[in-house]
């Protein structure tokens, strides 16, 4: 168990190597002058020099990856271009509220979507498994951000129940801190809800024609301790696995999520570097959420092996 | 007797659109409403009731009406006409990504999993691009250009590419292991048209399914684009930027938001259903597992 941990461990060395690499090529060869272009339309070409200056640009190519690499292992990730604060400051500032944000979602997802699966699989080809299939679809198609402002809409403006937009940090208080996370985790939540409910029904329904099942139904073990205890126990790996899959999602969405109800997480500071062109700030963002996306990946390849004794690699 | 060789006359082959509905039916509406939407885009200048750039301060916000179906933003522009400009927008996006992947994304797949050496390499770079969240791998390549379609469209290709060198690549190692390849080998056939005629073939019915999930989520990603300020430019209707240029007057024109974001929400429904169609007739053991 130990060394396969330490294998997957490193493992996800050269996936974060090739990121880290992504990144660093990617400013040194983007089409066009970055530094003209991240000084802005109208720049002097002392100005656009001054930019070059700061990211390092002006040195030979070797050099620069050397002292980018060294500064990486030591944690250190440049120097904001507009506030000139450093980037880790910057990004470990506006990292609660998108944990908060992520986690509730997750939270939420997981326990609406899983009992929806469960009985979509129960009543396979009934009216709720069709509504739930349907929803799911719909789901799917739905871009987050539209579905955010028919909430906000109907539940903030219409209703007043809560609040348009904002954040509250749980120190203030729980309602306060929930009552501004339902919103943004149901509209940030809802693909991934179809995602899981999906696959949930899929996985249950090939465990529940098994022989065991049929087994356990005629010895007369109760309905729920055969749809929860034998069936959503033995369809779990497929579902972990989605889940896993879909933090990816929920990761791209909090971008979104966080400009419609003004968040002031790393999703917000995403978009306020890309618009300002602060590319220090935007390259550090990238390889935390690669980091965290990594990192969760890994996570739900380890509990494969505690969830189904059976996987060995 | 005659009545029984009657009864026996074989189903006629020749293709009926009543059964072909009957049989697919997600087809059928995905390609209808998705049809409906390609004729929009098509014929947006003779659709359009009003000119969708012209500014006209004095019906600013006004709802919807018999004069403007959709109502007017805030400059009062006319909200029906820019959404359906919209729908060119988001259409090409979408069927230039799938294109664009599905044509590089074939050609990687075909090279990872029929030359293992390259397979390595490869793999890897894929691996880390895909540890990206798409969004943010998009908004890093168009931080670093001026803006325009044609980077928001290369923007959105290069992280969705892995996903179709994936599919392809499993549908090649599996494919590589069959007798009437190795046979083929032993035959003395060379590499390219070993790959052109037994294993490509194969390859394309997962490579349509996968491609159409690509389209629809190019028109998302775009959209979010253009919603965040970073996709195509401001002044182009795209429904993305129709939505973003509404945020400011949501509380009180619903209107601009809703309407674009319900069409949206159609055309990717559109495409989608199309896709699930498309894997439950082409790719039986993919739409088992689902």
């Amino acid at each position: 168990m130990t060394a396969y941990i330490v294998r997957r461990l490193f493992a996800t060395l050269p996936v974060m190597a090739v990121v880290a690499l992504f990144v660093f090529f990617l400013l040194r060869f983007a089409p066009g002058d970055p530094a003209a272009i991240i000084a802005g339309e109208d720049a002097t070409a002392e100005a656009i020099a001054a930019v070059r200056g700061k990211l390092g640009l002006d040195r030979p190519m070797v050099e620069q990856f050397f002292v980018w690499i060294l500064q990486l292992a030591q944690g250190d990730m440049g120097v904001s271009i507009f506030s000139n604060l450093a980037v880790t400051r910057l990004i470990s500032q506006r990292l609660e509220p998108t944990v908060a944000l992520t986690l509730s979602t997750l939270f939420v997802a997981v326990a609406l979507a899983i009992p929806v699966g469960v009985v979509a699989a129960w009543k396979a080809r009934k009216l709720v498994d069709r509504l739930v299939m349907g929803f799911a679809v719909l789901g799917f198609a739905m871009p987050g951000f539209v579905l955010a402002y028919i909430l906000i809409y109907f539940f903030a403006v219409q209703w007043q129940l809560l609040p348009v937009q904002g954040y509250r940090p749980i120190g203030e208080g729980l309602w306060p801190f929930v009552e501004c996370l339902i919103l943004p985790s149901v509209a940030l939540g809802v693909t991934y809800m179809a995602l899981i409910a999906r696959i949930t029904r899929a996985s249950m329904l090939e465990v529940l024609a098994q022989d065991y099942i049929r087994t356990a139904n005629a010895k007369g073990l109760a309905t729920d301790r055969v749809l929860l205890l034998l069936a959503l126990k033995n369809a779990a790996v497929p579902i972990i696995t989605v889940i896993g899959i879909g933090i990816a999602l929920l990761i791209s969405g909090v971008v979104i999520t966080e400009t419609v109800f003004n968040i002031p997480g790393l999703g917000r500071l995403t978009v306020v570097a890309v618009l300002k062109r602060d590319y220090p700030v935007v390259q550090g963002l990238i390889l935390v959420f690669a980091a965290a996306k990594v990192l969760v990946n890994l996570i739900i390849d380890i509990s494969y092996a505690f969830l189904d004794p059976r996987i060995r690699y | 007797m005659a009545v029984i060789t009657d009864d026996l006359v074989l189903p006629s082959r020749r293709f009926s659109l009543a059964t072909a509905i009957r049989r697919n039916p997600t087809i059928a509406f995905g390609a209808v409403l998705l049809a409906a939407l390609i004729i929009v885009g098509i014929f947006a200048p003779y659709i359009a009731t009003h000119d969708p750039f012209k500014l006209s301060p004095i019906n600013r916000l006004k709802p919807p009406s018999e004069r403007w179906w959709f109502g007017t933003d805030q400059f009062g522009r006319d909200v029906f006409s820019r959404t359906v400009y919209g729908a060119r927008v988001s259409l090409i996006v979408g069927l230039s990504v799938a294109l664009f992947s599905s044509a590089v994304g074939l050609g990687l797949g075909l090279l990872c999993g029929y030359f293992r050496k390259v397979d390595g390499i490869v793999m890897r770079i894929m691996d880390g691009l895909m540890a990206i969240p798409s969004i943010l791998l998009a908004i890093a390549l168009i931080t670093l250009s001026r803006p325009s379609l044609g980077i928001v469209i290369l923007a959105i290709v290069i992280p969705e590419v892995p996903r179709i060198v994936r599919v392809v690549r499993s549908v090649v190692l599996s494919i590589r292991s069959q007798p009437y390849i190795e046979s083929a080998i032993a035959g003395g056939t060379k590499n390219t048209k070993l790959l052109l005629r037994h294993v490509l073939p194969n390859t394309l019915a997962p490579l349509i399914v996968q491609s159409t999930y690509v389209c629809a989520a190019g028109m998302l990603i775009e959209a979010s684009l253009s919603f965040l300020g970073a996709g195509v430019p401001p002044e182009v209707p795209s429904w993305g930027n129709i939505i973003a240029q509404g945020r400011t007057f949501f509380q009180i024109a619903p209107w601009t938001i809703l309407i674009p974001g319900v069409f949206l929400a159609i055309t990717v429904l559109a495409v989608n259903l199309l896709g699930d169609g498309l894997r439950d007739r082409l790719d039986p053991r993919l739409a088992r597992r689902l």
